[in-house]
């Protein structure tokens, strides 16, 4: 039967609340409503209003009972309703989440889960389309995750709840539709593995999230040029895969990476980072990024601009296989 | 408005803070808060306030010989951390900021081990869990949520433990402590916000920090009774913080507490107050003093006697000593243990860093 993204998250938030009591899920509109993309629809029905409740519209509160909750001993899932409105809790997450595990030399234990809806592409009003992943994978003490399947919703959500390091969980929000014949539960490679989705040798298109399905129809249309692409999905992003990346370069020698944040700073920054230190003798060319560009994210009826698409990738390919 | 919102007539501060002791140390009844304390429990009080004076001393003393970084000193604040602490029970949780020390003491915090934070030696030393004392919290008023989650996963699970978390003037307008009385009030968790409100935030006087009557008067707006005291009264804080303690534990819900006090000290050792406050202000503090107050009022009591006197001083010299000795010439960190605490399953990247630091370390040694 297929599941769709959202279906697939939805489905570890219930296993994981069925497995294990401790499970809280909570935030603006998760209860009742079952969020507004409905990632949460039926599990306060199932495991009442104690389980899955919503809170007030305050999301540094969100966060910061979450970290209070998980001192006392609950296994707290927190939302944030829209990636641009997690930096009112930028402080709980950065100063205390991410450190008081460290801070307390390990008597502290905070297995939080905050997921974040994040990404554009889907014609949504100014502060509902960012991608703040790199101020996550920026802080140590935070281990950030995101799936580019079905599948890895399923098995990936459930190994964040799982983990005992706080997770920041970001859900490419314009994929929630995205189908899959997946049999759940599913378990897929661990978390910090990243997974070559598509095998290739002329070049290894680097990317995470929304953008995996981008760039597998860009390795599919590269087919055309006579152009061999690997797609290399990421899914962790704090830790990054080094070795995974570097074993593609080897293969293939040229990298692009693509992501939907902004590029200056991005991960593409730290990916391009890391070949050029272990694999710099592998390269053809030099490591090329297509990301957003370093604007705010644009209104609606331009965000087919900024955001990579297929030519857009193609076109750095061509660079990369000419230089 | 549904029939379980209290009127806010109901959440009204008193006109004026509740006292128990003038500074002479007589002591007014008060039939809304009766004192539930015999005579070793008084003694005990006044000891605790004694003990944190003089390691709060030592603190200083140690600051200025280079053993610690910098220290926040809690001196004239004795009472209301004595006295607001002293009302809980050892099962209840305290989520301190960074001036705690008498609350510290109330729970038999080992001082040494929270001085490691201002020597820089580690940011904490001691496990929350033990002692039910949370680890200190520099960013101002961020506690106050870990205080109100912590307090409704108590409630959850019908645990009958409390909360207080404690901040001070300037941390009622920082954004987390309103969030936190916003939860607290909605989920009905058993948190005591405790504001000692010592009039300032580093130079900064209250009257910059709020146009509110009282600070108080900010409980109302989230539901939330707000309660007043004096601070440098240990007595009265003692017998409104327990008031409250017992009702969030009955069930009833969330309070805040102002308790009026004075920071005799500089706000850390950086600091210099002479820039922003005059020494007539500080003498005019001095007057009203817990400790003294507290002793006149044993000495009323007859509850106060040169035994008890060098039993008193012994303590607190000897806590003192323990607290020098401890932090005297302790070895720095283990810079081994940076790599410690961060990740459960760390990174091979993250690995290759700490292994790039102990070469550095083992080459160091060559």
């Amino acid at each position: 039967m297929a599941v769709t993204l959202a279906q697939a998250i939805n489905a570890a938030l219930a296993d994981a609340m069925e497995a294990d009591d401790r499970v809280l899920m909570f935030g603006e509109d998760v209860g009742r409503l079952g969020g507004v993309f409905r990632v949460t629809d039926g599990l306060q029905a199932r495991f009442g209003e104690q389980r899955c409740f919503d809170t007030p519209l305050a999301e540094s509160g969100i966060v910061g009972t979450a970290i209070g909750l998980a001192m006392y001993g609950w296994r707290p899932i927190a939302e944030m309703q829209f990636d641009g409105f997690t930096y009112p809790a930028f402080e709980q997450i950065v100063s205390h989440l991410a450190k008081m595990p460290n801070r307390s030399r390990g008597t502290v234990k905070l297995p939080v889960t905050i997921r974040i809806p994040y990404g554009g592409g889907i014609g949504a009003v100014e502060h509902h389309s960012e991608s703040p992943e790199a101020y996550w994978a920026h802080t140590a003490g935070l281990k950030v995750m995101t799936p580019g399947t079905p599948e890895d919703g399923y098995s990936m959500m459930r190994a964040a709840i799982a983990d005992d390091d706080p997770v920041i969980f970001m859900e490419p929000k314009r994929r929630y539709w995205m189908k899959s014949e997946a049999e759940l539960p599913v378990e897929t490679e661990p978390p910090r593995q990243a997974v070559v989705r598509r095998e290739g040798t002329d070049a290894t298109l680097v990317c995470y999230g929304p953008m995996v399905r981008t760039a597998l129809e860009a390795a599919e249309a590269a087919d055309d040029e006579g152009w061999s692409l690997e797609v290399l999905d990421l899914r962790s992003l704090a830790p990054l895969d080094t070795a995974a990346l570097i074993d593609s370069v080897e293969r293939t020698g040229r990298v692009i990476v693509i992501h939907e944040a902004a590029m200056t700073l991005g991960l593409g920054a730290e990916v391009a980072a890391r070949i050029q230190e272990r694999a710099f003798y592998h390269l053809e060319s030099p490591v090329l990024r297509v990301t957003g560009f370093d604007t705010p994210y644009p209104p609606a009826k331009l965000e087919e601009y900024w955001l990579p698409d297929v030519d857009r990738i193609l076109d750095a390919v061509e660079r990369s296989l000419r230089y | 408005m549904s029939e379980d919102v209290p009127e806010a007539i109901e959440l009204l501060p008193p006109s004026e803070p509740v006292h128990l002791l003038d500074p002479d140390g007589t002591y007014h009844e008060d039939p809304d808060h009766p004192l539930d304390l015999d005579d070793g429990q008084l003694r005990e009080l006044y000891r605790l306030m004694v003990v944190t004076r003089k390691v709060d001393r030592e603190a200083i003393n140690l600051q200025r010989q280079g053993q610690l970084g910098v220290y926040a000193s809690c001196m004239g604040q004795e009472a209301a951390q004595v006295g607001s602490a002293y009302a809980l029970t050892a099962a209840d949780w305290i989520f301190p900021s960074y001036r705690e020390l008498g609350a510290a003491l109330v729970r038999e915090v080992d001082a040494v081990g929270l001085l490691q934070l201002y020597r820089g030696t580690w940011l904490s030393d001691h496990d929350p869990y033990v002692h039910n004392f949370g680890l200190m919290s520099i960013p101002i008023g961020t506690q106050a949520l870990h205080a109100t989650g912590f307090a409704m996963g108590a409630r959850f699970e019908d645990n009958p433990l409390v909360t207080m978390v404690y901040f001070g003037d300037g941390g009622t307008s920082e954004g987390d402590p309103h969030e936190a009385m916003t939860f607290a009030g909605v989920f009905k968790a058993p948190v005591i916000f405790f504001v000692q409100n010592n009039q300032y935030a580093i130079s900064v006087p209250l009257k910059r920090q709020t146009a509110a009557p009282t600070l108080a008067h900010k409980a109302v707006g989230y539901g939330l009774p707000g309660y007043r005291c004096d601070g440098n009264d240990v007595l009265a804080t003692y017998a409104v913080t327990r008031k409250a303690v017992e009702r969030a534990r009955s069930g009833e819900g969330p309070a805040f507490i102002e308790a009026l006090t004075y920071r005799m000290e500089a706000h850390t050792t950086s600091d210099d107050p002479t820039r922003y406050r005059s020494k007539e202000e500080l003498e005019e503090a001095a007057k009203t003093d817990p400790i003294a107050r507290m002793r006149n009022y044993l000495t009323q009591r007859d509850l106060y006697d040169d035994t008890f006197e060098n039993e008193v001083d012994e303590q607190a010299k000897d806590t003192a000593t323990t607290v020098r000795a401890g932090i005297y010439d302790a070895p720095h960190g283990d810079p081994m243990e940076l790599f410690e605490h961060v990740y459960r399953d760390p990174s091979g990247y993250f690995e290759e860093q700490r292994e790039r630091l102990r070469a550095e370390l083992a080459g160091g040694e060559g």
